[in-house]
């Protein structure tokens, strides 16, 4: 073996070292971020007006019928419990994925008006047209994602452009807010009831009839996204780079924005339009883990421990019981101040 | 060492919406050579380059390569044989340099299967060429512009093309790091046979760097050749608008363009 052969050989491990250490730190933070979702979880299933215990939570879980406990986990916390896993992390996932993609924390579906296509929907479907859950929950979802074919063909004349799409959102979701307040100020006060849950997002009522088609959006779409996330991190270096590494970049452009959109829009379907975990997740994870590496799993884990927690504070905390959305609100503001402020001082990217 | 792929352009024409840059243009790259491109702004040289390395498809006529159409063969067997550094790639924050020279192997690699010995053996030699070991665990954020092109060219190295395309490798740069880029492509040229393609803003440099001189005006090739033959007063001229005198670079030996503008002229 000659002196450069060595060397190469040197220089090969310590960048199979370097590497390795990464990922082992990366796979270390990404565990304590499921496990903190994982005891949230539990926590959320045991507290409530009676306090259960792991042994009986557990008994109920297997199927054993335990008086009260039967109810209060079964029927209301455990659904509840998981509408909030699940729709946390399909708004993480959506928001991370458009912000990843457009290089701009700003970009998120709740920011450029997606989620505002899918509360619009809503609110007409039950104001105006006095339509039931179920029906209501597909016309939102088919206005989310037409939503998002009309603000990308906005953008995409003469070149796609994500400045210009994010642009664009931003005063497709002013023309939408304003239309649902227009609807909204119409309204009977019955139907003002039902159309909140669109506005603010709550977890109440969550049924299992409810969770279901969100648990099998997330069981296709996830694996779809996650492995479109190669590309994503290509994506990531500029569409001319990308390209020039072999990404059929306009082909992979879509597939991210479908099956974010989708996810986006059934669990908005399930709880309302949670306000601003989309658009929080991401960088919170890229805060936690780092964002050399894919933030869609980081994001998906930071997105269903916000809206635990959120949910878990919006019940307990005060006097009085709040929705999910009103404190995930509450938060997001001022969180949005901050990305502003810190993005133009360096103008990075998440 | 033997690079068997031939790229060239084949009655081209490139427009970007209703505006038409270049009509039926033909070229043919040098293989193995050091190509670059010289033109006066917006003649066409980007545009050109964009096409040749996939990322435009001509409205008429073709881009070839090995005797098939450029834009019909799937984008990652192209992957594999001709690189591009764009001329402003976007390093994600917070990567660091070794990772981010690994995206280079993104068409070697399947989905879902994790870095190979290859991978690592290839990322290493991308950083031995380009000098940037001792930066491997560095942030990118945090590098120079000379170190970071540095880096962008090791990403480029990393994917192992037998052709590789640059679009204005040295702006931005101070001139020692200038001068450093066009070394090392130089080095890779000699020691792996690679066909480089670039568009070069610097008349002198392209000049002294260049086996193969390629001059565009208004979309057009007008002059192709070694730089001795294609830098001449009257090209110039006609090329850039500018008068001038041509020596020998006492140097290099390739011909030195000294332009002459209206003032500190010595009659």
């Amino acid at each position: 073996m000659t002196v450069l052969d060595e060397r190469a050989t040197a220089t090969a491990h310590s960048v199979m070292a370097g590497r390795r250490r990464r990922l082992r730190r990366r796979a270390l933070v990404v565990g304590a971020l499921a496990s903190a979702v994982a005891v949230t979880y539990l926590v959320s299933l045991m507290v409530g007006n009676t306090f259960y215990g792991l042994d009986q939570v557990w008994q109920v879980v297997r199927g054993d019928d335990v008086p009260g406990a039967s109810f209060a986990v079964g029927e209301l916390r455990l659904p509840r419990a998981s509408l909030a896993v699940l729709a946390g992390a399909a708004f993480g996932l959506a928001g991370v994925t458009f912000q990843t993609m457009l290089r701009n924390p700003l970009a998120s579906p709740d920011i450029i008006g997606i989620s505002s296509g899918a509360t619009t929907a809503a609110v007409c479907g039950i104001v105006v047209l006095g339509l039931d859950e179920t029906p209501v929950s597909f016309l939102s979802l088919a206005a989310a994602l037409a939503t998002a074919g009309v603000i990308y063909l906005l953008s995409n004349k003469n070149g796609f452009a994500g400045t210009r799409l994010i642009l664009i959102g931003i005063g497709v979701a002013a023309f939408l807010d304003a239309m649902t307040a227009y609807v909204l100020s119409r309204a009977s006060e019955w139907d003002l009831q039902a159309a909140m849950q669109w506005i603010t997002g709550s977890l109440n009522g969550a049924t299992w009839t409810r969770v279901l088609p969100l648990a099998v959006a997330c069981a296709v779409l996830v694996p779809v996204l996650l492995l479109a996330g190669r590309d994503l991190g290509a994506l990531r270096l500029g569409d001319d780079a990308a390209a020039a590494l072999g990404v059929r970049v306009r082909t992979a452009r879509i597939v991210l924005i479908l099956s974010a959109v989708a996810l986006l829009a059934f669990a908005t379907a399930a709880c309302g339009p949670i306000a601003f975990v989309a658009f929080m997740a991401g960088p919170i994870a890229a805060r936690i883990v780092g964002s050399g590496g894919s933030m869609l799993l980081p994001a998906a884990l930071v997105g269903a421990l916000l809206v635990l927690l959120a949910d878990l504070v919006g019940q307990y905390a005060f006097d009085n019981r709040y929705p999910v959305g009103v404190v995930t609100g509450v938060l997001g503001a001022p969180f949005l101040l901050y990305l502003l402020s810190r993005s133009n001082r360096s103008g990075g990217s998440l | 060492m033997t690079n068997p792929h031939r790229l060239r352009a084949q009655g081209a024409t490139l427009a970007y919406g209703d505006r038409t840059v270049t009509t039926d243009l033909d070229l043919s790259i040098a293989t193995g050579k050091v190509t670059a491109i010289v033109g006066a702004n917006g003649c066409g040289k980007s545009t050109l380059l964009r096409a040749l390395s996939r990322l435009i498809a001509p409205r008429s006529g073709q881009i070839v390569l090995d005797g098939k159409d450029l834009h019909r063969l799937p984008a990652k067997e192209v992957a594999r044989v001709l690189g591009l550094l764009p001329q402003s790639p976007i390093a994600p924050e917070g990567i660091v340099v070794s990772d981010l020279v690994g995206r280079g192997r993104h068409p070697h690699q399947r989905l879902l299967a994790g870095w190979t010995a290859k991978d690592y053996a290839s990322v290493a030699a991308a950083l031995e060429a380009t000098g940037t070991v001792a930066l491997a665990d560095r942030p990118v954020d945090e590098l120079s512009g000379g170190q970071r092109q540095r880096v962008w060219i090791a990403m480029a190295l990393a994917q192992e093309t037998d052709i590789l395309l640059l679009d204005e490798p040295t702006t931005f740069l101070d001139l020692a790091y200038q001068l450093e880029v066009l070394d090392l492509l130089t080095d890779l040229n000699r020691s792996r046979g690679t066909t480089v393609v670039m568009v070069l803003h610097d008349l002198n440099l392209a000049a002294r760097y260049a086996d193969e001189l390629v001059a565009m005006k208004d979309g057009a090739v007008v002059a192709q050749g070694d730089p001795g033959d294609v830098v001449t007063r009257e090209l110039i001229a006609s090329v850039f608008g500018l008068e001038c005198r041509v020596i020998a670079d006492p140097v290099s030996g390739a011909p030195l363009v000294l332009p002459s503008g209206r003032h500190h002229v010595a009659t």
